[in-house]
């Protein structure tokens, strides 16, 4: 095809500034199809927080409050739930495993969770990937802690330190528990999820440190128990937990079970599904990357209105180009279409440039970035979503360059076969 | 013989200004080897516009070869100085990025007619045989911007000859050559004119090459505007 020969060899023969205009759009379709990426490993990280439980059972309340404060460690729990009839669920036929949570308290702003050794065989985060240990052990006995990895690292704690518990939940929490410290005995492998910013200690450590605080103040002077002193208790009861996660026996059963629990007369307590209360929330903040997104087309857009000023520029030097052309039989269309198709090139290239300049950096920087921050941004072929950004940039591009073409129409119908400048 | 070019009763102006040309008759017949000469200003530009059909008279008739152009539409106009009308200009003939073959070839490839009169040859060796022709077949390969401006004036000849257009008009394509090399490069022209039986409708102020010509038409004397 004639024009396209043209098209093609008049943009190799200004290389440099075609060169430019290829970049600036691959750069900011690069731009616009890194930022989907990202934005769908951050949503895929998001719900991979949690993984393989099917129900988290606490109190009643919002749905999302209750995932906030059991899956992220944010907000306040309202109420807790009874010992016994968090056992009488755990024994529910339908039920696999549980995982008990005891929350309310902090230690230098980091959240603190009563559990029991079922959360480190239990819990799973990213995919089905496990809880590890990356010194020590699991606490188990009263005055244990095990401390989330950035815990340790941000508070520079190692085996051995000894940890004192804030009641409530503020970065500064004046009623400390000083009088009964806990041992650090564990700390646990980086996740990059919200278990690295808490702190574990046992249930019976929970209730421990509670003890003369059943009306919710601090015992009178002189009442505080000494951490020797409910050493020598002997066995402790658990009397509560705030929140307890599940894994159902048959994943069908899941629905069933939610609606059972939610209808528990015992005591007023909900289920939510993890994955939907996530997708739900997610939905919330989704007002973020449709900001985001926008940003990127605009990106795109300026992009190729450099492509625009760049061609738009170079018409005054090329009207001697286009009176040859129209002498030798060029109609004013195919001068419109020869740049046309000039800007369709430069934006088709720019595209496909984009593209492979994405994967390249993607490829180059996902271990980096799932190192650093802790997000993991998949890479997969591109899918329709890529596609469609792809012909949407070269659609622009087809456009625009209608822009400089019907100037050179305009400039060729005048000039004739004559520049008159 | 028959007329390659006839005009009557044309006038033109551009939009609504004076009128630049009011030639009541003008015709020239096939194989005539013109010379239209005429001080700048006397409208020598806008008339080679107006009989290749770049422009368009708001009246008279102006007949080449038979059709009168100024019936025919913009699209129809183009399309007919692409199959019959060669055009040379003064000078930057070539299309910068393309190679002396490519320009050479560019009518040819635009324009299915012209491409029909090869006479069964490829494009590509019509256009080494006219750049023999010129003297210029070893520039085949090379860019245009490399050319010296006698060399860059055969090339724009040879595609103004290319698939044997039966009018060939040339602007002043020797203004920018030495006295030596102008009619060196006149005399291959002709040949070459005289080759395909074209009709040649050559412009130039300069009346000292009028001797070769067969025919000299002052513009002064035809058109009405001027004075």
């Amino acid at each position: 095809m004639l024009s396209l020969d043209l098209a093609l060899k008049s943009l190799r023969n200004r290389a440099f500034s075609t060169s430019l205009t290829v970049g600036s759009i691959a750069l900011s379709v690069a731009l616009l199809i890194g930022v989907e990426n990202v934005r769908v490993g951050m949503r895929e990280s998001f719900s991979n927080t949690i993984s393989q439980t099917d129900l988290i059972v606490g109190a009643k309340g919002g749905t999302i409050q209750l995932l906030l404060y059991s899956v992220f460690g944010m907000g306040s729990p309202t109420n807790n739930l009874s010992w016994d009839t968090y056992r009488e669920w755990a024994e529910h036929p339908a039920i696999e495993w549980t995982i008990p949570y005891g929350l309310g308290d902090s230690h230098r702003g980091f959240r603190v969770i009563g559990t029991n050794e079922d959360f480190y065989r239990r819990y799973r985060y990213r995919g089905g990937q496990e809880i590890a240990l990356a010194e020590g052990r699991a606490g188990s006995e009263v005055f244990d802690v095990t401390l989330g990895a950035d815990v340790a690292a941000e508070l520079g704690y190692g085996l051995g330190d000894q940890v004192a518990v804030t009641h409530g939940i503020g970065e500064v929490g004046f009623l400390n528990h000083d009088e009964m410290p806990f041992t650090v005995v564990g700390i646990l492998d980086k996740t990059f999820t919200p278990v690295d910013r808490a702190v574990y200690v046992t249930l019976e450590g929970i209730e421990a440190i509670h003890f003369g605080w059943e009306d919710g103040a601090p015992p009178m002077p002189g009442e505080e128990q000494t951490r020797d002193e409910v050493l020598a208790m002997g066995e402790i009861e658990i009397t509560q937990v705030t929140s307890f996660f599940v894994g159902a026996t048959n994943r069908r059963d899941v629905l069933r079970l939610q609606r059972e629990i939610n209808d528990y007369v015992g005591e007023p307590m909900m289920a939510v599904i993890p994955g939907l209360a996530l997708n739900e929330m997610w939905q919330g903040i989704g007002y973020a990357e449709t900001g985001l997104r926008l940003v990127t087309i605009f990106v795109v857009l300026v992009g190729l209105l450099g492509m625009l000023v760049s061609l738009y520029t170079s018409l005054n030097e090329r009207r001697r180009e286009m009176a040859i052309l129209r002498a030798v039989g060029a109609g004013p269309k195919r001068i419109v279409a020869l740049l046309v198709l000039e800007s369709v090139c430069l934006s088709a290239a720019g595209a496909i440039a984009g593209l492979a300049l994405v994967y390249a950096l993607l490829s180059a920087g996902q271990p980096i970035v799932e190192a650093q921050v802790g997000l993991f941004i998949p890479i997969r072929p591109p899918g329709s979503i890529e596609l469609l950004f792809l012909a949407a940039v070269v659609t622009a591009g087809f456009l625009m360059g209608f822009v400089p073409a019907l100037k050179a129409y305009r400039t060729a119908l005048h000039d004739g076969l004559a520049v008159r400048v | 013989m028959s007329l390659a070019i006839e005009v009557r009763g044309l006038r033109f102006r551009y939009g609504s200004g004076p009128w630049v040309l009011d030639i009541p008759e003008l015709t020239l017949e096939r194989g005539t080897r013109a010379f239209l000469f005429g001080p700048s200003g006397s409208g020598k530009t806008t008339l080679l516009g107006v009989l290749a059909g770049v422009l368009k008279a708001q009246e008279g008739e102006v007949k080449l070869l038979g059709r009168d152009l100024t019936s025919l539409s913009g699209a129809q106009r183009d399309a007919f100085r692409a199959e019959h009308i060669g055009y040379v200009f003064q000078m930057f003939n070539l299309i910068p990025y393309l190679s002396v073959l490519d320009n050479i070839a560019l009518p040819a490839r635009m324009n299915a007619a012209r491409r029909a009169r090869l006479d069964g040859a490829g494009v590509k060796e019509t256009a080494a045989l006219l750049a023999d022709h010129l003297h210029i077949g070893d520039l085949l390969k090379k860019r245009v911007t490399e050319l010296s401006v006698g060399q860059q004036q055969r090339v724009a000849a040879c595609r103004a000859l290319i698939g044997a257009p039966e009018i060939i008009v040339a602007d002043e394509p020797t203004s920018s050559l030495d006295f030596d090399r102008r009619e060196a490069f006149l005399e291959l022209l002709f040949a070459e004119c005289e080759r395909a039986g074209a009709t040649l409708v050559f412009v130039s102020h300069d009346r000292t090459l009028e001797s070769m010509f067969s025919r000299t038409i002052s513009l002064l004397d035809i058109n009405r505007t001027a004075f």
